[in-house]
């Protein structure tokens, strides 16, 4: 499939978003959908309710594009996030929540191989850097973000004070960033022509 | 208890209703928190490319872009490009009807067996990776030295130029590495040269064909 507005920044793609040019959702889902269905899957666990989660983060997208500030982070965090935030929702209101780790789902095709050597790159990646982190504070990410715990939870579940739990949080993030900080994915294409 | 407090949880989408609904409220009139926000939401983000996941099914696509054609007035659709797909078909018949097919298809294979030894490099766990500069990409080369350049939403080279790979040895001069196009998602450029330690692998904009040497400053590199 041609997909013509693949050069463009995401940024650009959520301003044509929000002029209403449907290409560019189309092409914001082809980078992001991929990405937005797994971390879907991972916290709901079933397969028509992270498409519902999907589908409801991109109409948000779609319908908030004109808010967008690129001042404030990346568009591909800002789309991931109303995603993330979807499915914590779901999970919470279903009570599905799991802390066991998922059964991965042996790999599938479907997007072109050059995009999927991206994927297992980034995935590669972040999976290396969570690797680094004191097993306390990698878990305390795992279940919040994956999992959909809140803090309080997450504090009754381990025996744990709040305090300690947010600590963990911080620390955890703070690393993480640390360890990413020159990921090729944070940078944004400067234009040389 | 303190607001300040709630930044890692909220980008972690860990609070419960009440506390997002302060924290919201909060982040309104400080600043301290947006900044360090937008900074975790980052670090957050980046959890999600560490699922291994099955693709989502097409329909997901379709659900999607029919829902957004729907909701609003105005929507500039989708573009039709079965016209183009048309002729380009047609072009394709009629080369091998001229016999120029033979020629195409023993180019592309060697093509197809390029990329794809390139993609395995990608896979390879034992390759040395190095981030780009300049771009969205890695350099991934391989413990015999074969190298891949992965870009991504690289821009399509202006007519009558193309971007061409560049291999610089430590102290040497730049080996070029072959063309490429751009303007797709995902780029991933075999390198012709071998990549040794520390080698420097860069693009540059140059002329149609490619040249010897860079006469350009590079748009994008990585120190391997």
């Amino acid at each position: 499939m041609t997909r013509e507005l693949a050069h463009l920044s995401d940024e650009a793609l959520v301003a044509l978003a929000a002029r209403s040019e449907q290409t560019a959702l189309a092409e914001l889902y082809d980078r992001y959908g991929r990405p937005a269905y797994g971390l879907a899957l991972r916290i709901l666990r079933d397969e028509a309710l992270a498409e519902d989660a999907v589908q409801d983060g991109f109409m948000a997208v779609w319908k908030t594009a004109a808010r967008f500030a690129p001042e404030r982070g990346k568009a591909s965090t800002w789309i991931l996030t109303i995603v993330h935030r979807r499915a914590v929702d779901v999970v919470r209101r279903e009570q599905r929540r799991r802390a066991d780790s998922l059964d991965v789902a042996p790999e599938q095709g479907g997007g072109a191989a050059d995009d999927e050597a991206w994927l297992r790159l980034q995935r590669e990646r972040v999976q290396a850097a969570l690797r680094q982190l004191p097993d306390q504070q990698r878990e305390a990410l795992e279940l919040a973000y994956y999992g959909g715990f809140t803090q309080s939870e997450l504090a009754e579940r381990l025996g744990q004070p709040i305090g300690t739990i947010k600590s963990r949080m911080f620390m955890g993030l703070a690393r993480l960033r640390e360890l990413l900080g020159d990921l090729a994915m944070e940078k944004t294409w400067t234009s040389t022509t | 208890m303190d607001v300040h407090d709630l930044t890692p949880a909220y980008a972690l989408d860990a609070l419960d209703a009440p506390e997002r609904e302060s924290y919201e409220a909060h982040l309104g009139h400080c600043e301290r928190c947006r900044e360090e926000l937008a900074e975790l939401s980052e670090a957050a983000a980046a959890l999600a490319w560490a699922v291994d996941a099955p693709a989502p099914p097409d329909r997901l696509r379709a659900r999607i872009l029919q829902e957004a054609g729907a909701g609003r007035e105005n929507v500039v659709p989708l573009r039709a490009r079965r016209a183009w797909q048309g002729v380009a078909a047609v072009a394709a018949c009629a080369a091998v009807g001229l016999g120029i097919w033979g020629a195409t298809l023993s180019h592309s294979l060697d093509r197809e067996r390029a990329r794809a030894s390139a993609l395995a490099i990608v896979a390879d766990p034992t390759a040395r990776r190095a981030d780009l500069s300049g771009g969205r990409g890695v350099v991934a080369v391989a413990r015999d030295g074969r190298g891949v350049l992965v870009v991504r939403e690289l821009p399509a080279a202006p007519a009558g130029k193309t971007y061409e790979a560049w291999v610089i040895p430590q102290g040497g001069r730049a080996v070029p590495a072959g063309t490429f196009a751009g303007g797709t998602s995902t780029a991933v450029v075999p390198l012709a040269a071998r990549v040794t330690q520390g080698a420097v692998v860069a693009a540059t904009i140059e002329r149609t064909g490619g040249v010897a040497q860079p006469t350009s400053r590079p748009v994008l590199s990585a120190r391997t």
